[in-house]
């Protein structure tokens, strides 16, 4: 099928996506790791728009964008689909990975960089959206149907870094009282054998952001 | 399949509604229309899209489905032997998503934003304008490969992603009394305008500038303009 590559750092909540679902179709790729601090000619050269990572090259040709990605390997690969073949049902897990993306990763972002006196309602926002993608995992073991799918895989990159963004920002988003369906789904998702293999955990991305002294951008992260 | 199994709920004036739309013309398939009403969100409205209660809404057999790009990709799989709006291969699929996904995280918030700010602040959105432009200037010359639509010979996903906004840009232009768009630097792209305004599919569907306007009038954040 080609020469695979993923420009990725590996504690990146996107990155992690992508290699979850090469290793879940059983595509061989070669890793490269970016430092965020000093981009490489190489990034630049195959992400000149946004300059970011996680960027997939398959034969020489560039692909970016985390969920740009994510369908391109599900309809390049077409063994061990990861979205429903229904399109309605396609289309819901493509609506809750935009929530994902939009609300519950940007809301959490922004409760972790609020002011003092905007932090309360930023807080709030944000588990406003994470209650909302609770209620919509219920008691599900998988989010797509009845294997691990492309929303799985998505909504994995959330709990570890939630833990990162609490302790970086000082706040506390999450509870497994408050929002016990991610709980539950999230302890059977980390259990599985290639998920487990290749997580950011959140004590890695401290460490990180603490001897980098960066201020991450969330996109990096 | 009846007209009435299908129905979106929208507005003349939602560039995201239009995209609907035009995925439907290029399909052929008959829809009702619920025209939402400015300021007042309908029952029907809040209860299919209680998430985020913005249209577009599309009602398929009683089944919601909102957000406009991804009502396109159904509309596309769904319709599936009606003319392609995303095209068959996956490289130049993921080209179009990605593009799509930068005219609605960068360019159109951009090109919003002039709307809102005055002096320096729209001096910067002008600029930034510009440069979003440059951008999509030289995503048309990679996705278009020197046809007329940045699908190719036809107007595909992509084009309605990007040419929904033309409203906005011309209703900018005038009331800020500022060039946004400069088609000497970018002829390629303000061909692709005049095709994708003409196109049978698109045909009508762009709000006609001056009653775009009038609407605009309506929305709150404005400065005052003179």
């Amino acid at each position: 099928m080609g020469e695979v590559k993923v420009i990725g750092a590996s504690l990146s909540l996107f990155c992690c996506r992508i290699e979850w679902a090469l290793k879940l179709k059983g595509v061989e790729y070669e890793y490269i790791e970016e430092d965020l601090r000093n981009k490489s000619s190489i990034l630049l050269q195959y992400n000149p728009v946004h300059k970011k990572v996680p960027v997939l090259v398959h034969k020489g040709k560039p692909v970016a964008e985390s969920l740009v990605i994510l369908e391109y390997i599900d309809e390049t690969w077409k063994q061990n689909p990861i979205l429903p073949a229904d399109p309605f049902e396609k289309s819901v897990v493509r609506f809750w990975s935009r929530f994902v993306d939009e609300k519950c990763v940007v809301g959490a972002w922004a409760a972790c960089c609020a002011q003092e006196h905007e932090k309360e309602e930023a807080i709030k926002s944000a588990q406003e959206s994470l209650g909302i993608l609770d209620k919509q995992i219920e008691s599900r073991k998988f989010l797509g149907g009845e294997k691990l799918g492309f929303l799985d895989l998505v909504v994995g990159s959330l709990p570890n870094w939630l833990e990162f963004i609490e302790e970086l920002g000082g706040i506390k988003l999450v509870d497994p009282e408050k929002f016990p369906s991610l709980h539950a789904w999230a302890q059977n998702f980390f259990e599985i054998p290639i998920i487990k293999e290749r997580t950011p955990m959140a004590k890695d991305l401290i460490n990180y952001c603490k001897t980098s002294g960066l201020a991450p951008n969330k996109k990096q992260v | 399949m009846g007209k009435s199994d299908i129905k979106l709920i929208g507005s003349w004036a939602s560039a995201f509604t239009t995209r609907v739309r035009i995925a439907f013309n290029i399909k052929n398939v008959e829809y009702e229309h619920l025209e939402e009403v400015l300021g007042k969100k309908s029952d029907l409205l809040l209860q299919s899209n209680p998430v985020h209660k913005k249209f577009p809404v599309l009602l398929h057999d009683g089944k919601p489905l909102p957000e406009s790009l991804i009502i396109v990709q159904y509309i596309d799989e769904v319709w599936s032997s009606g003319p392609s709006i995303l095209p068959a291969d996956p490289l130049d699929r993921a080209l179009e998503r990605f593009w799509a996904a930068y005219v609605d995280e960068k360019f159109f918030p951009s090109l919003k934003l002039v709307r809102v700010t005055q002096g320096e602040q729209l001096a910067a959105a002008v600029e930034a304008v510009g440069k979003s432009f440059e951008v999509m200037d030289g995503a048309f010359h990679q996705c278009s490969k020197g046809n007329a639509f940045f699908g190719g010979e036809r107007v595909g996903y992509l084009d309605i992603a990007f040419g929904c906004t033309l409203a906005w840009l011309r209703a900018l232009e005038k009331i800020v009394g500022v060039k946004l768009f400069d088609e000497v630097k970018h002829p390629a792209l303000a061909k692709w305008m005049d095709s994708f305004c003409s196109d049978p599919a698109v045909e009508g569907l762009i709000p006609e500038t001056d009653r775009f306007i009038e609407f605009l009038k309506l929305l709150p954040g404005a400065p005052p303009r003179h």
